[in-house]
Order: structure tokens, then sequence, then C-alpha cells
């Protein structure tokens, strides 16, 4: 690693934590409606907005109205979005008159949106309208964050309160998140990109000349529209030239600023972030990965002034940071390695001030092997799943490290709320752990962490390794699941290994060479990351309403404190150890026998 | 249960115009009247003509040319409509070849040049679209270029500097080269 690439790192570190505190404190006041003066003046249109919804923005719901409440929004979502790809050929805004969607490849999109994953079985570019990209996918963009963002804050509150029936109102938390925090952020980073280059327009593809005649070959199709083969049973192949380009135009810029700071990941290309029109510019991609963080790493601050102590917000965030900075070390180290298949060729992958050097198989050159791994880590220690350098062609280590980031449950920075109730969970079953060693009850935030709340913590934490050691051994076990697998040995079961990881844990990024846009995949897909996302948040709203209706005890002598570097070691400690004992055999089975393989050869 | 029904039919549509419609709407205003030239694919003009974009890499294979990035994308390489990776895994026979073939090209289009082969000229960029190669490909290729057209490498290599981008405000990103502006103006030399 050379000193640049560590000072761009370290500014991207720098900038983040210095964000959390402003940003934390603004999202806890817009929680607890004591709105700002610069947004104060929208007040009027929300309460109208109350109004027009038929709800009392005064009235809060219990955790099961309120899961309810989340669980109709989601549905709405999910029929909208599926209605409009199936309908799109009819509709306006469709300049290359894209056809309607598939039926499994809808129904997936249409989860993968709703549930914050932004799994994309399909290229952008090739099959969604202009429309079906801003009124389907966009939207979601924002309220799938909204929602997430709300469920954290109801369990926030869960800890705050003491003998309380209600944990806030879903519909006031979901809008609020919407209109004073999402909304303002992407108008922000949106012009930004434009002004760096992201194309935003509804302009249909524009075509250029090229400078030099491309030749090329296409299989040749017989009457039928099958490919022909020769007597050898080889496809016979046609000579074709292309003199021109053809650029791909449309809102961009408006969906990859939201997409970033939702944590949402669905790109407007096929390449999503890879993509020059998504993110042309070194300044572009800092600010993409800033935004990818920011909203997670300050919802710590605003948990702690929620709880009305600050420090329990910081313990948080260190454990997230150290986690964070440990798994980046050993994707960029990896990566910086390159191919030891390619030295002996007489390729130069040395690092030097003139070029990034590396493993650059599916890298861009102005991100080079820095920026490529650090937005590989945090893509996928947040539920984002944006990409801006394509995961497949990862050294066998190098790409371990994304798929272990989703395995551990995104609760590293995370998705932008449920990374940190995944991580609050986490805390709960740390403080068990500590009190079982000590032989005390255990406490957190002075609330007693009883039966019931280990019991809701506990399903928290595995059902993701069983919907996905499930998920993965039913791929790999039916040709459908195999027919599509792209890469020859272990690294075709990392592919299969990192879709149902991606799916499960809501993520979105992926081993792209994996055929996925396949009835069988989108299906299986589609399941894995609807459950993967209600069968964590309806647990979680439980334990919000549990902790809600507990009363306060005052901390005594054997309350361990929760704000210590001791406790951020402890919550760690629990973090890795319950990814390690649930994956290391997959993981072992693909990129670590695909590592040994590689090294072996060489 | 079915209380919530209201609320999230009517606030789901009102969401829709709000973040579906308004919100792209004014972005694209302000975008087009503010950055005009950005929002609508940097498109490079030449006599009149749009002869590409400055963000959009070309493919190259004649020796007259600098070389960009290998591309992935289907059908034909740097295919803008549909962007792609290869997705080659680093031990997939496939990669192999596909690299081992990159490089005898390159031999084969320049016999003198026994220097070693930059990485980013044998690899596929992720986008299958990369503008750009690193200072150390383009400085690769400067003696053929300079020896297919007849010019001093001198000149080529100034050209080169010209058209090399350092790090953003010194700090961010890799130093980088543009193939086709670069390429543009090796054509409007003669």
């Amino acid at each position: 690693m050379t000193a640049n690439g560590l000072m761009q790192i370290g500014l991207y570190l720098v900038a983040l934590l210095l964000l959390a505190k402003p940003l934390g404190g603004y999202m806890a006041r817009v929680y607890e409606g004591n709105l700002p003066a610069f947004v104060r003046w929208l007040s009027p249109v929300e309460n109208f907005f109350y109004r027009l919804c038929g709800v009392n923005p005064g009235q809060e719901m219990r955790w099961t109205r309120y899961a309810m409440a989340v669980l109709w929004f989601s549905l709405m979502g999910v029929a909208a979005v599926y209605a409009l790809q199936r309908l799109q050929g009819m509709l306006p805004l469709n300049p290359h008159g894209f056809g309607a969607v598939t039926p499994d490849s809808s129904f997936n999109t249409a989860i993968s949106f709703v549930t914050n994953t932004n799994w994309q079985g399909y290229g952008g570019e090739t099959t969604m309208s202009y429309l079906t990209q801003m009124l389907g996918l966009g939207v979601q963009n924002f309220v799938s964050a909204a929602a997430g963002m709300a469920v954290v804050v109801a369990l926030i509150r869960g800890f705050a309160r003491h003998t309380a029936e209600t944990i806030g109102n879903f519909w006031v938390d979901m809008t609020r998140s919407t209109v004073y925090i999402l909304l303002p952020l992407s108008i922000l980073l949106a012009l930004v990109l434009v002004g760096q280059g992201v194309v935003q327009n509804f302009a249909p593809y524009k075509t250029v000349a090229m400078l030099e005649t491309i030749a090329y070959e296409t299989p040749k199709l017989d009457a039928a529209g099958q490919p022909m083969k020769d007597a050898a049973g080889n496809p016979v192949m046609e000579k074709q030239t292309a003199r021109e380009q053809s650029l791909p135009l449309g809102p961009a810029a408006s969906q990859i600023a939201i997409k970033q700071l939702g944590t949402n990941g669905g790109g407007f290309f096929n390449v999503n972030s890879a993509h020059p029109y998504e993110n042309p510019t070194p300044l572009a991609n800092f600010l993409e990965m800033l935004s990818l963080l920011l909203i997670p790493g300050a919802l710590c601050y605003t948990f702690g002034v929620m709880v009305g102590d600050r420090r329990q917000g910081w313990a948080i965030l260190a454990a997230m940071t150290v986690m964070f900075v440990g798994f980046l070390a050993a994707a960029e180290y990896y990566e910086v390695q390159g191919n030891p298949a390619f030295t002996p060729m007489g390729v130069d992958q040395t690092v030097s001030a003139t070029q990034s050097g590396g493993n650059m198989e599916g890298k861009e050159t102005r991100f080079g092997i820095v920026n490529s791994a650090l937005w590989a880590t945090a893509t996928t220690a947040a539920s984002n799943g944006s990409v801006n350098s394509m995961h497949d062609s990862y050294t066998p280590l190098g790409g371990l490290v994304p798929i272990f980031l989703i395995q551990t449950g995104e609760v590293i920075f995370g998705g932008v709320g449920s990374g940190l109730y995944g991580m609050l969970v986490f805390a709960v079953i740390a403080v068990f752990i500590a009190g079982l060693m000590i032989g005390r009850t255990p406490e957190y935030l002075g609330k007693k962490i009883e039966a019931f709340d280990i019991k809701i913590a506990s399903l928290v934490i595995l059902i993701p390794p069983l919907l996905l050691l499930g998920g993965v051994a039913l791929a790999v076990m039916s040709d459908g699941g195999k027919a599509t697998i792209f890469n020859p040995g272990a690294h075709g079961f990392s592919e299969v290994l990192y879709a149902v990881s991606s799916a499960v844990g809501n993520n979105g990024s992926a081993f792209a060479g994996l055929g996925a846009n396949t009835p069988f995949y989108n299906t299986l897909l589609g399941l894995a990351m609807f459950f993967g996302r209600f069968w964590l948040m309806l647990p979680v709203l439980a334990l919000a309403g549990s902790l809600a209706s507990k009363k306060r005890i005052p901390a005594g002598a054997g309350t361990m404190p929760t704000h210590t570097p001791l406790f951020v070691m402890l919550l760690i400690g629990t973090v890795i150890l319950v990814g390690v004992l649930c994956y290391v055999p997959a993981l072992a089975l693909g990129p670590v026998v695909e590592h040994l393989t590689m090294i072996g050869a060489h | 249960m079915l209380k919530e029904l209201r609320p999230a039919v009517v606030s789901f549509l009102v969401l829709t115009l709000i973040t579906g419609v308004a919100y792209p709407l004014v972005v694209t205003g302000i975008s087009q009247a503010v950055f005009p030239d950005q929002a609508n694919g940097s498109v490079i003009v030449k006599g009149g003509k749009a002869v590409g974009s400055e963000l959009i890499g070309q493919s190259f294979s004649d020796p007259k040319y600098f070389w960009g990035r290998p591309s992935a994308t289907g059908p034909m390489p740097n295919n803008a409509a549909a962007s792609s990776g290869s997705n080659l895994g680093p031990t997939n026979p496939a990669l192999l070849d596909a690299v081992k073939g990159r490089v005898q090209a390159l031999r084969d289009a320049d016999p003198g040049n026994t220097a070693l082969v930059p990485v980013d000229l044998v690899t596929a960029s992720g986008s299958g679209l990369d503008p750009h190669i690193s200072p150390t490909a383009a400085e690769y290729q400067v003696k053929r270029v300079a020896r297919v057209r007849g010019l001093r490498a001198e000149v080529v290599t100034t050209l080169v500097a010209e058209h090399t981008e350092g790090r953003q405000f010194g700090l961010l990103g890799e130093p980088r080269v543009n193939v086709l502006k670069l390429n543009l103006a090796l054509d409007a030399l003669h």
C-alpha cells in the first residue's frame, strides 16, 4: 500500500466519522419531532400529508400495529413495482420500446427493491424503461430505506423508554426519514454528481460515430432464429462491423444519489458504479462511497442521543469502524498482490506512481485497486450492494472479504436502519454472554435482558444462516442452480454462495458471472430476500415492544458498562465469532480452496 | 389489521409523486440549466459531428492508435448500450487464455518492445467502457504509435503528457490518460 493509498483511505474514514455527529444529531431531532428551523417550514406540508392519509401523527403504535403498517406499505411497493415492469411496454417514457419484463424477473426485482436489497438479475440499460426506473425502482430506493430507518428508530425507542406500550408511529417515522433526511441529501448529491459527469436527462440513447471501425463476430442465426452449427457442432460465426456507438442516457444521477444514500445499490446501468456515466471521476467515486456509509454511521450517534448517553452510540460506532478497517486491510492486501498466473506471461502488476498495478481484471483505471477494494468493503459492510468493480474477478481471498462481510449480518455500518438494528441485537447477545460468564442477569441500557428478549435475539441471529446455507445447498444440489454457474471449479461454488448470501443479507452485489435471471434463481433469491428482510424486521419490532414495556433499573455494582473498550471488544468478538462459526465450512469450500489452488499452481 | 391500509395506499401514492416524479424532474431541470454538457453525456463534438463521449471508451486495434482497456461487452467490444465486465474468476483458464492472447497481440504489433506489459492493457475493465489507461500503459505504446505514424517519439510523448490527468486534487483516484482524446489529438496532428 502506497502513502497515497493510505491517505485516500484515511480521508474517507475521517470524513465519515466527522459527519456522524452533525448528521446523527440532526436525525435525532427529526425523529423526536424537534425540527431545526431550516426544515420547520415544511411542517404544515407534512401535517397536510398526514390528514390526507388519515393518520394522526400524535397517536403512537404498539409494536404489532407498527409491524402491520410496515407490511402493508411494503406490499404496496411489491405490487406497484411488479405492475410497472409487466406493463412498461404500454406506458410512456419508454423511448427504446422495452417490452414487459418476464414474470419471474419482475417478481424478483419487485421483492429486491422493496426489501432494500436491489439485487439486479437484469441489465438496466437493456431492460427497464425510464418510467419503471423512476416510478418503480427510484421510489423504492427512498421508501424501503425509510422503512428500515423507521424500524431502527422504533427499536431505539424501545431502549430509551420504560414502562411504555408504544414505540412510535410508523407513518411519521417513515415520512420524516424520506422528506427530511433522504430527499435533501439526495438532491445535493445528485447535483454534484451531474457536475462530475453523471447523466441526467430524458433523451433517447445518443448515437455517435467511432474513430475506428470495429470488426467482430456474432453467431449466425437460421430462419427460426436459432444459432446455426457446422458439421462439427461448432457455432457458425458471421463477420460484422460497427462504426457507431450508442451512448445510454436517462435520469441516472437522481437515482444514483439515493441508491447510495439509502444503501440500496441498484444501478441505473448494468455495471452499476463501474459505469463511467454512473461514476465518472474519483471525486464522484469518493462522494458515492461516503454517502454509502454516511447514514448508517450517523445513526449510531442518533442512537446515543436518543437513549440519553452518547457514549453508547460512540461505542457501537467504534466497534463497526475497527471491524471495517480490519476487513478493508485484507481486501486491499490481496487485490494489490495481483494474479500470480499473469507474471510468467510478462505482465507488469507492480504498484508504481504511474500505474495502480495489482489485480485489474474487472476494475476501472480511474479507481485503481485502492478505491475498488475500499468500495467493495464498504458496499458489503453496509447492505448497499452497488459496485465499482466486478467482484467475480477478485482474487480468491480478496473476494472472500465481501462474502464474509455480508454473512456477518451486515452489522458493520450495515443498511440504513437495518445495520444498526442488527448490531443492537448483537449487543444484546454480547451482554447476555458476558452475563453468563459472571453469573448475573444481563442488562443493556438499564433494561433487564430476559428469556423472551434472548429468544428473539437468537432468532434474528439464527434465521439468516438457516436461510443462507439452506439456499446454497438447494442451489448446488439442483440442476436449475448449477446450470448457470459461469466460472469453473471452486469459484463456481463461490458464485452461488455469494448470490444467496447477498439475497438473504439484502445486499444486492454479486459474483455477477452467475446467470441469475432464470426462473430458478429469480424465485429462490426472491424468497431469500423476502424472508431475509421481514423475518428479521418483525422479531426486531417485537424486541422493541418488549424492551419499551420494561422498567428501567438503575445501574448497580454488577452492571457491565457498555461504553467501554472492553465492551467494544466483546461486541466485535460476538459478531465475528457467530459469523465464523456459521460460515467457515462454506467459505472453505469456495474461496479458500480456490486460493490454495491458485498459489499451488505457481 | 385493515386500519393501516388507507395510510399505506395514500402515502405510497403521494411519496411516489414526490420521490418518483418531482425529485427526478427537479434534478433534471437544475442539471440541464447548470451542467448541460455533463448532464447529456459529455459528448465530444468535432466539426459539428459527435465523435464520442469523453467518459466512454472506444475500441482501438489499429497500431497507429493508442489502445485502451480490453472490453468484455457483447456482441462487440465497448458496446456502450450494454455495459459489462468479463466476470472471469482469477483461476478461470478462459481468463488466462484471454490475457495471453492480449499480450501476444501487443507484442505482434510492436515486435521490438521487450518491456513488461502493463496489467491494465491486458485485463478487461469493470464496465467494458473504461475511457482511460494508466500512464505506464500509454508509455508502453509510445514507440509503436510514433513508428507507425512516422513521428518522432518525443512528439508523441509530449502529447501523452498533455493528456495525462493526475489524481483529482492531487489525492483522489489514480493518474490516467484518456485514450479517445489522445487519439483524436494524434489524428489532428496531420
